[in-house]
């Protein structure tokens, strides 16, 4: 009977084993993204991040149709453009990234839903928000694994200079030039993801498996490396458990990961080891030194 | 050849000078105090220095240092306490100059860090988050990484404030030793007692500089008072200055 709901829709449905194994391989590479999102306090930076990719995406829908491929192509274009120009604007004047950053998706969100009213249906454009997860193809599957592997090299060669620039920036100015390279390959890193996230889960929806596990993470460890293994385990489990509730309940995938996410969130914050709301109330005596 | 050499230096924001016209020389091995009021230029001074601000005319030489040659302490760093980042990691970004990117941390880089450590008295703390610090340790581990850069011209930018007798005490002791294995020391300061008693040479700054030389011939009262009758605030309606070194030039 478990076995029947919790292992049998991925025995019996190629759709659901696609689903499962894109959605680890979005866990790998997008929750450490969304822990050094969270620890920058760029996470709505990620939120703005993921509507600026809207308009590449309906570029590519409005050239060639439902096709995943053009579309990933698109919002790639879109949101580098977009993360770079930004990136480039609060490095070299007085204005703070968020702020930058603000403007350009502001400009390219109005642009986006421009285009696909152009052309496109009601369906196409939630098509568009809130993804299909489901109805993965081969091929696309392979390009989400093909992200998330470039992710996590990549994530490698940055690591040192993103983690001394998150610190204590002022420094690593002082001892390299690393530090600016190092930002623009972890805003692209951050594109690239939402992107991934984009084809599962939508625009509106992306950047979800990236900032709620690495939020649940924060509750429950003070090291680093913990953290980003911590994130990865509650997003993959957030996949999971939500495809087994969409497919149970007929929830849309999307929002079932999502709302999972959201649970394991909330059960973080009020029993999480760091800062949990329950550690808080009741925080044990006090210790003699 | 001198460590340092200013040339007609002046530093500042949206063209308003906050150092003025400041020419000298910096001896190798010097320790050097550079007081004034606040506002006077210190921090910006230091800042051009070490090369994240760049002079609006003049010219800073570093005497053939490299910028990785340099370590520089900065009064309000702008560190993330709150970033999950042990102490022994944080010292340890003080090797960069021989890991780099990818080099690898090894067994005598570890205990590299561990010495350095112990050299600023926080045995023990290694595992710590920096977030748990109090004020004056984190004061201290940052002059563990100073130590660790092993540079040949070290910068700092008021090390002692807001920080107790005992820390200051200690870490004075370092600045003082590291005069005695041949670095060059800069140091803005406040404290007039800690500066006649240490430190051999100092700058009086109040944007542009009122003197410089021996401590004991340059900290006179008349010196002080000049510096401390600088005017602080910007003039928004000043024009170009007329001993900019462009303008002499065209």
């Amino acid at each position: 009977m478990i076995h029947d709901i919790l292992i049998g829709p991925f025995i019996e449905f190629e759709f659901m084993r696609r689903a499962l194994a894109a959605v680890v391989a979005l866990s790998l590479a997008g929750a450490p993204i969304g822990v050094f999102l969270m620890l920058r306090r760029m996470s709505l930076v990620g939120d703005a991040m993921a509507h600026a990719i809207l308009p590449g995406a309906a570029v590519g829908f409005l050239l060639s149709g439902l096709n995943l491929f053009a579309m990933t192509a698109g919002g790639l274009i879109a949101g580098f453009t977009v993360a770079i120009l930004a990136g480039v604007v609060a490095r070299s004047t007085g204005l703070k990234e968020d702020a930058s950053l603000a403007t350009f998706y502001l400009a390219s969100l109005a642009l986006g839903v421009t285009i696909v009213s152009l052309k496109g249906t009601n369906i196409d454009l939630l098509h568009v928000l809130f993804g299909n997860i489901l109805a993965m193809d081969d091929q696309t599957l392979l390009v989400v694994a093909f992200n998330a592997t470039i992710t996590l090299v990549v994530l490698a060669v940055i690591y040192r200079p993103l983690v001394i620039e998150s610190v204590d920036p002022l420094f690593l100015r002082t001892v390299s030039r690393a530090g600016g390279p190092a930002h623009l390959a972890f805003l692209a890193l951050v594109v690239i993801n939402l992107v991934n996230g984009f084809q599962a889960l939508g625009t509106l929806l992306a950047v979800g498996l990236m900032i709620l596990p690495a939020g649940i993470a924060r509750f429950w460890s003070r090291d680093l490396t913990a953290m980003i293994c911590i994130a990865v385990i509650a997003a993959a489990v957030s996949g999971y458990a939500g495809l087994v509730l969409s497919f149970q309940t007929r929830v849309p995938s999307g929002p079932a990961i999502i709302l999972v996410a959201t649970m394991l969130y909330v059960v973080s914050v009020l029993f999480g080891r760091i800062g949990g709301v329950v550690r808080q109330m009741f925080p044990g005596r006090h210790l003699e030194a | 050849m001198a460590a340092l050499h200013f040339h007609n230096v002046t530093l500042g924001y949206d063209r308003h000078p906050a150092v003025h016209h400041l020419n000298g020389e910096v001896a190798p091995g010097a320790l050097v105090a550079v007081i004034g009021p606040n506002g006077a230029g210190k921090s910006t001074l230091l800042r051009g220095i070490v090369g994240i601000l760049r002079p609006l005319d003049g010219s800073i030489h570093l005497g053939g240092l490299d910028s990785r040659d340099i370590a520089y302490l900065p009064q309000s760093a702008e560190i993330d306490r709150s970033f999950p980042i042990s102490v022994f990691d944080f010292v340890g970004t003080g090797l960069w100059r021989g890991t780099g990117l990818f080099g690898g941390i090894g067994k005598a880089a570890r205990e590299k860090i561990l010495r350095a450590i112990a050299a600023v008295g926080l045995n023990g703390f290694e595992n710590r988050p920096i977030g748990t610090l109090s004020g004056g340790q984190m004061q201290r581990v940052l002059f563990a990484r100073v130590l660790l850069q092993d540079a040949r011209l070290i910068v700092l930018d008021e090390p002692f404030n807001a920080i107790d007798s005992k820390t200051t005490a200690d870490l004075l002791a370092l600045v003082k030793h590291w005069h005695g294995e041949g670095r060059t020391v800069l140091a803005a300061l406040h404290d007039m007692a800690m500066v006649r008693t240490h430190f051999s040479e100092t700058l009086v700054l109040a944007r542009g500089p009122v003197a410089w030389g021996p401590t004991a011939e340059v900290l006179t009262p008349e010196n002080l008072m000049v510096a401390m009758r600088m005017c602080e605030a910007f003039d928004d309606s000043a024009t170009a200055c007329a001993e900019d070194g462009r303008s002499q030039a065209a």
